[in-house]
């Protein structure tokens, strides 16, 4: 089975579904308190709202996977009933799982968003980037997505970071500026007071935004059910070729195929689900048998082991791999 | 590294939809041991994943230490690991069974002032180090002042290195009367005390064996209890424009085009009080009364039998849309307030700042004030003093630098509903900002918010437990 066998959820199901799941049923003065899910629904809305009154130019993260769906999902919430104002942008790169792409463009389709691409192969074809030693790509979308960002002059990028994913963006402020490199400088960030947001910035500056920063993956995955949000059938047990690397299940694909004799010897077909969907050739599957949301909220809730570590390769190229490619400009 | 002998269950997912957030942050001196307790709080709530855990050990053991300096699990930076220091506030997440938390933990010894009032801001609760072996410290009257200053709802003291001193119930009795004694002194709220050894977990989140003696809660019991934030049956109600919702024939797909034709709502986020479908409110500073006639959000939006159905009423913090009887002109920045309490709106602010920045405050600077969704154009027309942390009183200054805390009045281009920040933790408060390279300046609070400190009695005490 390959991958692009993996039927892909419908996301018009999303409009089916009630989505009242939320919405306090209770109005005694007893029940004047939000729940956790609803106080963070609340501060995410807050920020939006926020942005959109403030910059000239935002654009949204999209990838299609679940923390850049949830945030998607959200904007829709803030801005109901007119559309989401601004348009998702998505860094190609040319290793995305193919299912992942079809439910980026079935979404953009159904909400009727504009869905600007920035491809790394067109820039490792003509020749700006070069293919790294190991394969990985994902620190090559670093620069198409600094020259989409200047390009389009976006002034507010919505990014899908959690701080609870790694240590160094639990020191991410919700507004980030970057400079006109796109750098970030974690030792002379603006302190963030109240919920009382700073978006100034100079001309070719700008602020990326983090409307989950206080979310953690259950928080994700618990808003998923509540809402009755699509994924990608990735995030759900599946059957899939895969093979060992690094301690990872990797899918075998055309961009991630079995390099050793012990990759080649270990080829086989696990039931497994993805808890972080990037780059065919360094996200890893987990051994799963979690068929539906609630069987993965009772994964999730007993792991062991954060998503970064059980998933990313290239979070474990050194202590502080994040911090430096953040540093540069990367999400 | 020892094993916790009270095990804190996986937060139960059946339980979650009904847990409540509490926001908390850590403040302390140099080498009290904040991010050995962080650490040990996130170690033994069960928080720290084991890959998180592997690495921990794997860099104590490369720095030949004998057992895993927890602290290396908030230290996130590399520049922060090299030399051993915190250098700017992490997040950080943990849950139990009974609730969640947002940790800040805030850096003790660079721009202290800086990074505690952005912890401070948002808390419900402030957890403050000291050391059992060296007592209160100047920086923790300082401490203990921001956080009364902030308004922050609880504080609690945890007196660490209680190993250090024997475990001396005598040492920690004395350090616990003098806490209690300086932040009545400093109009704090509500203030407890805990004897805890962050390196050896007694009290944190287990109780141990060391101290018999002391019969209360563990940090974490503490932590799971205390009430959280500010609660909207005493307040007024307030709401800031955030966006006008208008979406003029062409609604996000889903709605129906006739039906929204003429749709008009006001988006924010209620930041104090409940307000009811019928409530009579008054649009600031145009002062013009109207009538909530819906409250919306995008679920109530939604149902395919009535859209306009909406909810009976809103409640802060919730973020909702509100359409009005009148087609009055609001845009973002006006505030919607209960009619039956309208705070005045004025031109002249005095108010409390917490100087952020390198250069200092003069009179005569040119700043931008954002306060609730409003910003607007401020001359300083004054700086009458600097707060004196040790005294709580105002010493004579005629600038600010950086970390001092002060006295100013503002003259603004425009007026603001600024409400005291004594009686609004959100409608009191504001920033100020650098026109030119956009930096935020100080946080600021509306009226005489060191009152609280010279005259406690004058506090409103409403979080006692």
């Amino acid at each position: 089975m390959t991958a692009t066998d993996i039927p892909l959820a419908d996301p018009t199901e999303t409009t089916a579904v009630p989505t009242t799941a939320l919405a306090p049923t209770d109005t005694t003065s007893e029940a004047r308190r939000l729940s956790q899910l609803q106080a963070l629904e609340s501060e995410s809305i807050h920020i939006f709202r926020e942005v959109v009154a403030e910059f000239e130019r935002p654009v949204l993260l999209f990838s299609g996977g679940k923390d850049s769906v949830v945030m998607l999902h959200l904007a829709t919430k803030a801005f109901a009933p007119s559309p989401v104002p601004f348009p998702v942008l998505h860094v190609d790169t040319g290793h995305n799982f193919p299912e992942v792409l079809a439910y980026r463009d079935a979404t953009a389709e159904r909400l009727r968003l504009r869905l600007e691409v920035a491809s790394v192969q067109d820039y490792i074809d003509d020749g700006r980037l070069r293919e790294r030693a190991d394969g990985t790509r994902n620190p090559l979308q670093t620069q198409p997505l600094l020259d989409a960002i200047t390009g389009h002059k976006f002034d507010a990028v919505f990014g899908g970071g959690r701080r609870d994913e790694e240590k160094a963006r639990a020191k991410e402020r919700v507004y980030s500026l970057r400079d006109e490199f796109g750098q970030w400088d974690p030792r002379n960030q603006r302190p963030e007071l109240w919920n009382l947001y700073n978006g100034r910035h100079r001309p070719g500056e700008h602020v990326r935004v983090f409307p989950l920063s206080n979310w953690t993956e259950l928080d994700i995955w618990e808003y998923i059910a509540a809402e009755g949000i699509a994924l990608p059938e990735l995030y759900y047990a599946h059957e899939r070729e895969v093979f060992d690397r690094d301690g990872m299940l990797l899918a075998v694909s055309p961009v991630s195929l079995p390099r050793t004799d012990a990759e080649a010897a270990s080829v086989r077909t696990e039931t497994v689900r993805y808890r972080t969907v990037g780059d065919m050739s360094c996200t890893g599957a987990v051994a799963s048998d979690a068929y539906d949301v609630a069987a993965v909220i009772a994964e999730v809730a007993t792991t062991r082991i954060t998503e970064r570590g059980a998933t990313r390769a290239d979070d474990r190229l050194s202590e502080a791999a994040m911090e430096d490619r953040k540093k540069e400009g990367y999400f | 590294m020892g094993t916790p002998t009270r095990s804190v269950s996986t937060p139960a997912t059946s339980d979650r939809g009904t847990s409540t957030l509490l926001r908390l942050a850590t403040a302390g001196s140099v080498d009290d041991g904040k991010s050995t307790l962080v650490g040990r709080l996130l170690f033994d709530s069960k928080s720290v994943l084991a890959d998180q855990l592997d690495a921990v050990e794997r860099v104590s053991r490369d720095r030949g230490l004998e057992s895993a300096d927890l602290a290396l699990l908030t230290d996130g930076l590399r520049a922060e690991r090299e030399q051993g220091i915190t250098i700017d506030v992490a997040y950080r997440y943990f849950a139990t069974a009974k609730r969640s938390f947002i940790l800040a933990d805030c850096p003790g010894h660079v721009q202290y002032t800086r990074n505690t009032v952005t912890g401070a801001s948002t808390a419900d609760v402030v957890v403050l180090l000291i050391d059992a072996r060296k007592g209160l410290l100047e920086q923790t009257r300082r401490h203990l002042a921001v956080a009364s200053l902030l308004r922050v709802p609880h504080v609690v003291v945890a007196v660490n290195k209680i190993d250090l001193v024997d475990w001396s119930q005598a040492r920690y009795d004395e350090l616990a009367a003098e806490i209690r004694t300086v932040a009545a002194s400093l109009g704090v709220a509500d203030v407890h005390t805990v004897p805890v050894s962050a390196l050896l977990g007694d009290n944190v989140v287990d109780r141990g064996e060391h101290t018999p003696w002391y019969d209360g809660p563990t940090l974490l019991d503490l932590l799971e209890v205390l009430p959280t934030g500010d609660d909207p049956e005493v307040e007024a109600f307030r709401l800031p424009v955030q966006v006008v919702l208008r979406p003029q024939g062409a609604p996000a797909p889903g709605h129906d085009h006739d039906l929204f034709r003429d749709y008009r709502g006001y988006a924010g986020q209620v930041a104090s009080g409940v307000v009811k479908v019928g409530d009579e409110v008054v649009v600031l500073p145009s002062g013009r009364r109207t009538t909530v006639v819906g409250i919306d959000t995008a679920d109530t939006l939604a149902d395919g039998d009535d859209p306009f159905a909406g909810l009976p009423e809103a409640f802060a913090p919730q973020s909702v849309t509100l359409r009005l009887a009148d087609d009055v002109d609001i845009a973002r920045g006006d505030l919607i307030a209960a009619a039956s309490d309208v705070p005045e709106t004025t031109q002249d602010v005095e108010g409390t700042v917490a100087w952020l920045s390198g250069s200092p405050l003069r009179p005569g600077a040119r700043v931008l004030l954002k306060h609730t969704t409003r910003t607007v154009q401020a001359v300083v027309k004054d700086v009458a003093g600097r707060l004196n942390l040790d005294t709580a009183e105002l010493d004579p200054a005629d600038q600010l630098e950086l970390n001092d805390i002060g006295h100013v009045t503002l003259r603004l281009a425009q007026p603001v509903a600024a409400e005291e920040y004594l009686v609004s933790r959100r409608t009191g408060a504001f920033l100020l900002i650098d026109g030119q390279d956009g930096g935020t300046l100080a946080a600021g609070m509306v009226g005489d918010a060191l009152a609280a400190a010279r005259c406690p009695a004058q506090r409103p005490v409403q979080y006692v437990i």
